[in-house]
């Protein structure tokens, strides 16, 4: 089953066309990378996927799981299942990381017809699910992400998934700003969360966080179009010889 | 981004809930303010002739005063001869029990969600009910009075026990201390009055529910508490008024003492009328509160959520006199639409190791202006003195403002005054984040907004820090996104 599905997709920020043309089929089950050079769009993608109101979608469609996400609302996307590991988390003080996750789980569970957990046995699922990210429990009682340094608000956004079983997760350069262990158990932790129902959109630079989390097709992006896909094997050629190169061969999408 | 500060705007446009008007009859004296009209209001009042002399008193020399203009706070000129200085509804002046009160006043109050019978109330608080410039209904008294507890309303306090009125009546807050202290004491109708005895701890919430019905009508209430030797209470003050195109002028008073060992808990939640959109009408609220620390040990502590009013104009304070006796001062202060607040608190320091803290929030949207003013005094004999003082401001939008007067002065070397201040905006990222996270624009700035008061909050009874914290959702409503 499909569970996202672009065509031709273009957007733009401020007039600029960042997005042009990206066509992407995602199945439940899978999942994709992209990968690709600084300014060519890969985080753009993921905004535009979760609804962030700077950009404007000119052309193009977008199914999410049936339904057409452009008409979607940021927050019914995030209660449909779609989930955006931040680039850059955001810092909320005063609010507690848990009551946050607590509001937001409640949020999509009422969405999806089912009861709000109360604070006791939504407790004892975020004790469980925090030894996933290998979190300290004291993450659970700060403010969200304040005073976190760039690690910990990466582990807490998959954390945050962990918690929330989205069935569609966009992970925006989660492996930037980790140290190799740190990459690791983040890693492991998204291993755990992939099944047969849910995907994942892996954004990266990097190829090292593809040794963890292991794709099943890798898209190389540029210039706003997704110009080259293949098997994992793709992204250890990229490693080696760079983006340059693949321009040359664009529009041999597998 | 549009979107988002459109939600921002919505949510701060929310509708005043409590703007109906209760149509029942009044007797009302008319416009204007002379020595005649306090003579009427003390006869009305069948008062005794020193409080007579003692209106008069504050009356002249309040006509020596000018008001003052120093807060940062802008509006037109107030016409004191065109407000009516004593509006009640028309009952019997002095009721038996509940049965005799104005069906349509017990409705009134239970449209406020304050039921006036005792019977309904669950929560354990006693209430007494102003409306307009009369008390109308004291809930729980006979109950307290076995503890030797006096709760009343003002007038009835003269009448049943003038030796405690006479005695503490200015003593906080003379007569002649500003301008609006001094026209509430020429002219203020009624209030509450609380009294615990030596040694007693009040056992359940004190509170009194403030209520402007009639049209150009001023209310000018007076409260005091006197919390003798080793006693404590704690009390709750509660506010609303109809929605009218024109200012009405709000100017209480309230004086708090506390002897030896004593310990008095003031909760205030502020919700007068704020004015329209565009900023037409709302209540100006000018309010003198202070309490004095007299005895040893003793403890006063402030918390006010202000979300009312198109002025706020108050500085609830401390007098520090006893050695080691403790102030605090705690608040959440919101405006939004075209709503102004000068508001803080003034610490003196007079007694050695007298300890202070004072922790302020102000919440700007639209184009609300939101004024921290504090004033921490430490006398040359308040050795070992100890203040800590925090103030943070949050913006909601790009059309309000938050200003901040901190003020220190400290004449001795042993004593220690620490200040911090912040001032944070919401940002759109802060919201695109919690919609990701599946939690609508409105809940957001809700979750957003109650973090950022969470201190304040945590020193309200736990009743009132509900209704606070749902208060401060409808008062910020349609301002975030």
């Amino acid at each position: 089953m499909n569970l996202l599905e672009i065509k031709n997709l273009h957007a733009s920020v401020q007039g600029n066309e960042i997005l042009r043309g990206i066509n992407l089929t995602v199945k439940a089950g899978e999942v994709h990378a992209i990968m690709g050079p600084n300014g060519s769009g890969k985080s753009t993608l993921a905004g535009v996927l979760a609804g962030r109101d700077a950009y404007t979608v000119t052309q193009g469609e977008v199914f999410y799981n049936g339904q057409n996400l452009l008409e979607m609302l940021p927050e019914e996307r995030a209660r449909s299942g779609l989930f955006l590991a931040f680039q850059y988390p955001v810092e909320i003080p005063g609010v507690n990381n848990s009551y946050f996750l607590k509001e937001a789980l409640n949020a999509i569970r009422t969405h999806k017809g089912l009861e709000k957990l109360d604070a006791i046995d939504f407790l004892a699922l975020i004790k469980q699910k925090v030894k996933i990210v290998e979190m300290d429990e004291s993450f659970l009682n700060r403010p969200v992400n304040e005073g976190f340094s760039g690690g910990e608000k990466k582990r807490n956004e998959i954390f945050h998934m962990a918690v929330l079983e989205p069935l569609l997760s966009i992970l925006d350069e989660t492996d930037s700003g980790l140290d190799i262990d740190a990459l690791r158990t983040v890693a492991d932790g998204v291993n755990k969360l992939r099944s047969q129902e849910n995907a994942i959109v892996v954004v990266t630079h990097y190829q090292r966080l593809l040794n963890y989390i292991v794709p099943d097709v890798v898209h190389v992006m540029k210039d706003g179009r997704l110009v080259l896909s293949g098997g994992k094997e793709l992204a250890l050629e990229l490693e080696d010889r760079g983006y340059d190169w693949v321009h040359e061969e664009a529009g041999q999408t597998v | 981004m549009n979107n988002e500060t459109n939600t921002i705007e919505e949510f701060a446009a929310q509708e005043y809930k409590y703007g109906f008007v209760t149509d029942i009859d009044a007797d009302s004296v008319p416009p204007g303010l002379n020595e005649d009209v306090i003579r009427l209001i003390s006869a009305k009042k069948q008062e005794p002739d020193w409080l007579l002399e003692w209106r008069l008193k504050s009356f002249r020399h309040w006509e020596t005063m000018v008001e003052p203009h120093w807060q940062n706070i802008k509006y037109p000129p107030i016409d004191y001869q065109a407000i009516i200085y004593y509006s009640a509804p028309k009952q019997n002046s002095l009721l038996k029990d509940m049965s005799e009160v104005d069906p349509e006043l017990l409705k009134t109050y239970d449209k406020l969600g304050i039921p006036l019978r005792e019977q309904e109330w669950l929560a354990g608080v006693a209430v007494d009910a102003v409306f307009d410039s009369v008390s109308v209904a004291t809930t729980f008294k006979e109950k307290l009075k076995e503890l030797g507890i006096i709760f009343s309303s003002f007038s009835e306090a003269v009448r049943e026990h003038p030796e405690l009125v006479r005695k503490y009546l200015g003593s906080v807050v003379p007569s002649n201390d500003n301008y609006f202290a001094a026209l509430n004491s020429a002219v203020f109708t009624d209030g509450s009055f609380c009294f615990i005895p030596p040694g007693v701890r009040c056992p359940m919430e004190l509170s009194t529910y403030f209520r402007i019905n009639a049209a150009s009508t001023g209310q000018f209430e007076r409260t005091l508490i006197v919390a003798e030797e080793g006693a404590q209470v704690s009390y709750l003050e509660g506010c609303t008024a109809p929605m009218r195109d024109k200012n009405q002028l709000h100017a209480a008073v309230v004086e708090l003492v506390a002897l030896d060992n004593a310990k008095i808990k003031y909760s205030t939640v502020q919700n007068w009328y704020p004015g329209d959109k565009e900023g037409r009408g709302g209540i100006y609220n000018f309010v003198t509160k202070r309490g004095k620390c007299a005895g040893v040990n003793s403890k006063i502590s402030w918390t006010q959520v202000e979300t009312g009013s198109a002025i706020t104009w108050k500085y609830p304070s401390v007098l520090l006199i006893g050695d080691h006796s403790v102030g605090e001062f705690y608040s959440v202060a919101v405006v939004n639409n075209y709503q102004q607040a000068d508001t803080g608190t003034k610490m003196i320091h007079i007694g050695k190791h007298t300890k202070s803290t004072i922790v302020s929030k102000g919440i700007s949207a639209g184009h609300g202006q939101n004024s921290y003013r504090g004033l921490v005094e430490m006398k040359k004999n308040a050795v070992h003195a100890r203040n800590f003082s925090q103030c943070d401001s949050l913006l909601l939008g790009d059309k309000c403002g938050a200003h901040t007067f901190p003020y220190i002065e400290v004449k001795n070397t042993s004593s220690k005054a620490e200040h911090e201040a912040t001032t944070s905006k919401i940002g759109d990222d802060q919201i695109f984040y919690c919609k990701q996270r599946g939690l609508s624009a409105e809940d957001a700035v809700n979750l957003i907004v109650n973090g950022f008061c969470k201190e304040v909050f945590r020193e309200l009874p736990m009743e009132f820090a509900v209704e606070a914290q749902k208060l401060l959702g409808v008062s910020l409503e349609g301002s975030v996104g």
